[in-house]
């Protein structure tokens, strides 16, 4: 009887739907925990207020806890603490203030606090610098008079919130927008200058134009800066009066709040909004506190343009040559040689790839390009240095051989009979190739193009040498002529998350924001690889029934 | 495909296949295609030896033979289709009108536009019916909708295709039966004008009804077209052709008006094939 079991098949069918079990429950699970432990930073935690007792001396602790663990009690015996129970709870409790107590995250034994309350007037406070802070709302200020305190504080503050907030938008479009296009058309003139120097070019006529133009740009940034320097006092004007939990009183300006909350008076639905709205914020701002805080906006950007600028590069460079091996080359011994150096190109290290994208693009290429053609910049270099067209062009060199399989692979399942077909209608070989076989073989085109674009999308080594920086001051992609800078050094995710997770000068705070920036790399690649399979499918419909793609 | 094993002679009547030439003559034709002293070499193999032969301008020539005789051969040359084949050699000449075809100064995908070629396995492309049919055109560069939309139309009437696809010119064309999928090659090929059709065992891979369709088609197009077929099917061959050629081992061994061929063979190896002795 054991014997007709196997021989009916069946063990093989338990095997092969347990493996397919055990690779879905292993992605599932991997999501999930990145979702967990990068969702839940978003969400507004209930701030607590109590009693801290050690080596003796009771102190109020205010803060949110974070974190809780369990540890053995000898690993406390041997810190000196003395304790009954076999498991101890600590808590990792942030604390926030940074400027007042040096450290923003500190854990505590779970023993040593008691009378923990929730507190409805204990407010959070997420500043633009020195993170959060955890107290009380003393009073509101108005140009250095106290103008509302108690209770009926908590309003006007949020009112003038509101109205700081509004003038903090209209500084940065000065600031980053207008002004920004300002100093960029200036360093071009400087450039342009420069550039006539160096062709020993002493038009007057020229020259006067130059200056005629910087005079203007220069007015036009000074009526700037007027307008800066009001809404810089307007803003200035009020400020909160907090006291924090040692009792210290201090005086907090509304212009360096992002914004303020009660977390234990919000009900589910206000914190949903809450929650909703720091996500967004996420994914749509820049990164403040050393890439600690904010949202990660430019690595999102940066990431998808990287990959559609590769994936502009690769596609034609890898079908036509996978067209000429396929059907132009002779199919001889060195046609075999460099269809196997093709596949090996896919096994290299990703960081040699970028090694030689550093001396190749970087040092050889793109020197001699600002020798040639932007000699006025020297000694700065322009495409000399890392930037975005070198990341890329490394990153369609590492996934090109992908894309010759595919396509090979394509090419060689159309069947002859169509080609006979075309060839019989008068139609020359490279007629055939552009209307009927390359068309026939999109499908399989783009299945490469989509393991290029997986491939890709997670790689980071190579980049950190090629035109990946922490902090880019910039995006690639702006409203200045030429539109796309293509010599601009540019943000990551997966370079952010290496950056945050190990580089960042507060490890607690940044852990979080690791799976939270890991979490949406991993939903970026899953949005670009389906739009990518999208687009397959509906080729795949166009060409049905002889492709088996 | 089996062959009849009955004396031919004896039951085809051409009266009622509705053949109303009388015995032409070969002398009285005008000659489109000349094969002069033409051998063709697969590597070191043979595969035609010294095949001399004048194809009539508008009339059905038919290539009867043998599996292996090389009429496939022969018949892809005229079109230089062998050329895509490793290793084939040819000499000697084939003449279209007056000009060697593999003169080195030939353009061949000009040559194919002249003559066109219908294959034995129904080819369409994946495109919808009309695109496959205009492919010709768009190749020549014709692209204006007007121009297209008649000479689709036309040669969709001329292939006897168009009265059941009117409707769904744009649908994809393999979701046409089989029959209908190799008329619309055929309409493929005429629309582009062609002087020659080589149709290479057209209707080996049809059912019976389409078959007979088939070769309603080729008796209206030969009034426009030099036809030259390939075939298995020696009643297909007595129905069809004006001249029919018997070709065993790579050698022309006969060429005559049909008629005569089928009722009066002069060399005895036609006879014995024709009779089924072999083959």
């Amino acid at each position: 009887m054991n014997n007709t079991w196997w021989k009916s098949g069946e063990p093989w069918i338990w095997l092969t739907a347990s493996a397919v079990t055990v690779s879905i429950v292993i992605v599932v699970g991997l999501l999930t925990l990145i979702a967990a432990r990068g969702m839940g930073h978003f969400w507004a935690s209930a701030v607590f207020e109590g009693q801290y007792t050690q080596d003796g001396q009771t102190t109020r602790l205010i803060g949110e806890i974070r974190d809780q663990v369990q540890i053995p009690a000898s690993r406390l015996h041997d810190m000196g603490v003395k304790t009954d129970e076999k498991w101890v709870t600590r808590y990792l409790i942030k604390t926030g203030n940074r400027e007042l107590v040096g450290l923003d995250f500190r854990w505590i034994l779970a023993n040593d606090l008691k009378n923990v309350s929730y507190p409805k007037e204990l407010l959070t406070i997420e500043r633009y610098e020195w993170g959060n802070f955890y107290g009380y709302l003393q009073a509101v200020k108005h140009d250095g008079e106290v103008i509302s305190s108690g209770e009926a504080a908590w309003q006007e503050a949020q009112q003038r919130l509101a109205h700081a907030l509004q003038i903090h938008e209209q500084i940065q479009t000065i600031e980053k927008n207008e002004m920004g296009r300002i100093n960029y058309a200036l360093d071009r003139l400087r450039l342009a200058e420069r550039r006539l120097e160096l062709n020993h070019d002493k038009d007057p006529e020229k020259l006067a134009k130059i200056a005629e133009q910087r005079v203007e740009y220069q007015q036009q940034f000074d009526t700037l800066r007027k307008q800066l320097t009001q809404l810089y006092q307007e803003i200035k004007r009020d400020s909160l009066m907090v006291k924090a939990m040692d009792d210290q009183e201090i005086e907090i300006d509304l212009a360096k709040i992002v914004r303020v909350y009660r977390s234990n008076t919000m009900n589910v639905i206000e914190k949903l909004q809450f929650y909703f709205i720091k996500l967004w914020e996420f994914v749509s701002d820049d990164p403040r506190e050393a890439n600690t805080e904010g949202g990660i906006f430019p690595a999102i950007f940066g990431t998808v343009l990287m990959v559609f600028i590769m994936s502009i590069f690769v596609t034609p460079f890898g079908v036509i040559a996978a067209v000429y091996l396929h059907e132009y080359a002779k199919q001889g011994f060195l046609t075999r040689t460099i269809r196997i150096a093709v596949n090996n190109l896919a096994g290299v290290p990703s960081i040699v790839y970028g090694v030689f994208g550093l001396g190749f693009f970087v040092y050889f290429v793109g020197s001699n390009i600002d020798l040639w053609f932007f000699p006025e910049a020297l000694p700065s270099p322009t495409f000399g240095t890392g930037g975005i067209l070198w990341a890329s062009l490394t990153l369609a060199i590492l996934t090109v051989p992908v894309v010759i399989v595919a396509t090979e692979e394509g090419l060689s399942r159309i069947p002859s009979s169509i080609r006979e077909g075309s060839l019989a209608l008068g139609a020359t070989k490279a007629e055939t190739l552009w209307r009927t076989v390359l068309p026939m073989a999109s499908p399989a085109i783009m299945t490469g193009l989509i393991l290029a674009i997986a491939r890709a999308a997670g790689e980071v080594a190579p980049l950190m040498l090629v035109g990946v920086v922490k902090l880019a001051p910039s995006l690639v992609l702006d409203m200045n002529y030429p539109f796309l800078h293509m010599e601009r050094k540019f943000m990551h995710l997966g370079f952010h998350i290496y950056d945050v997770g190990f580089q960042s000068p507060n490890v607690e705070a940044a852990r979080p924001l690791v799976y939270a920036t890991a979490f949406l790399l991993v939903a970026v690649i899953v949005i670009l690889n389906l739009s990518a399979i999208w687009i397959r499918n509906h080729l795949r419909e166009k060409y049905k029934a002889l492709e088996t793609t | 495909m089996t062959e009849s094993t009955a004396p031919l002679t004896h039951s085809i009547n051409f009266s009622s296949l509705g053949r109303t030439d009388p015995s032409l003559s070969l002398k009285d034709e005008k000659i489109c295609l000349e094969v002069k002293n033409f051998n063709l070499f697969y590597g070191k193999k043979q595969a035609l030896r010294d095949i001399n032969m004048q194809i009539p301008e508008k009339r059905v020539t038919a290539y009867i033979g043998p599996s292996g005789c090389g009429k496939s051969t022969l018949l892809r040359c005229f079109n230089r289709m062998n050329d895509l084949v490793d290793g084939v050699r040819t000499q000697g000449q084939i003449l279209l009108d007056g000009h060697d075809i593999f003169h080195p100064s030939v353009n061949v995908a000009e040559l194919r536009r002249r003559v066109g070629m219908v294959f034995q396995k129904p080819n369409p492309f994946p495109k919808s019916i009309y695109e496959n049919v205009a492919y010709g055109l768009r190749l020549q560069g014709i692209n204006s909708r007007r121009i297209l939309d008649d000479v689709v139309e036309s040669s969709l009437k001329g292939a006897a295709l168009w009265d059941e696809v009117k409707d769904r010119l744009h649908d994809n064309a393999l979701g046409l039966s089989g029959g209908q999928q190799q008329r619309l090659v055929i309409a493929r090929a005429i629309a582009i004008q062609p002087e020659v059709l080589l149709l290479d065992e057209p209707a080996s891979a049809l059912d019976p009804i389409s078959t007979l369709k088939i070769e309603e088609l080729i008796h209206e197009l030969k009034s426009n077209f030099t036809i030259v077929i390939v075939t298995h099917n020696m009643q297909q061959a007595a129905r069809v052709s004006d001249f029919t050629a018997f070709m065993y081992l790579g050698e022309l061994i006969e060429f005559d008006d049909t008629s005569r061929l089928f009722t009066n063979p002069s060399k005895k190896k036609t006879e014995d094939y024709i009779t089924g002795r072999y083959g």
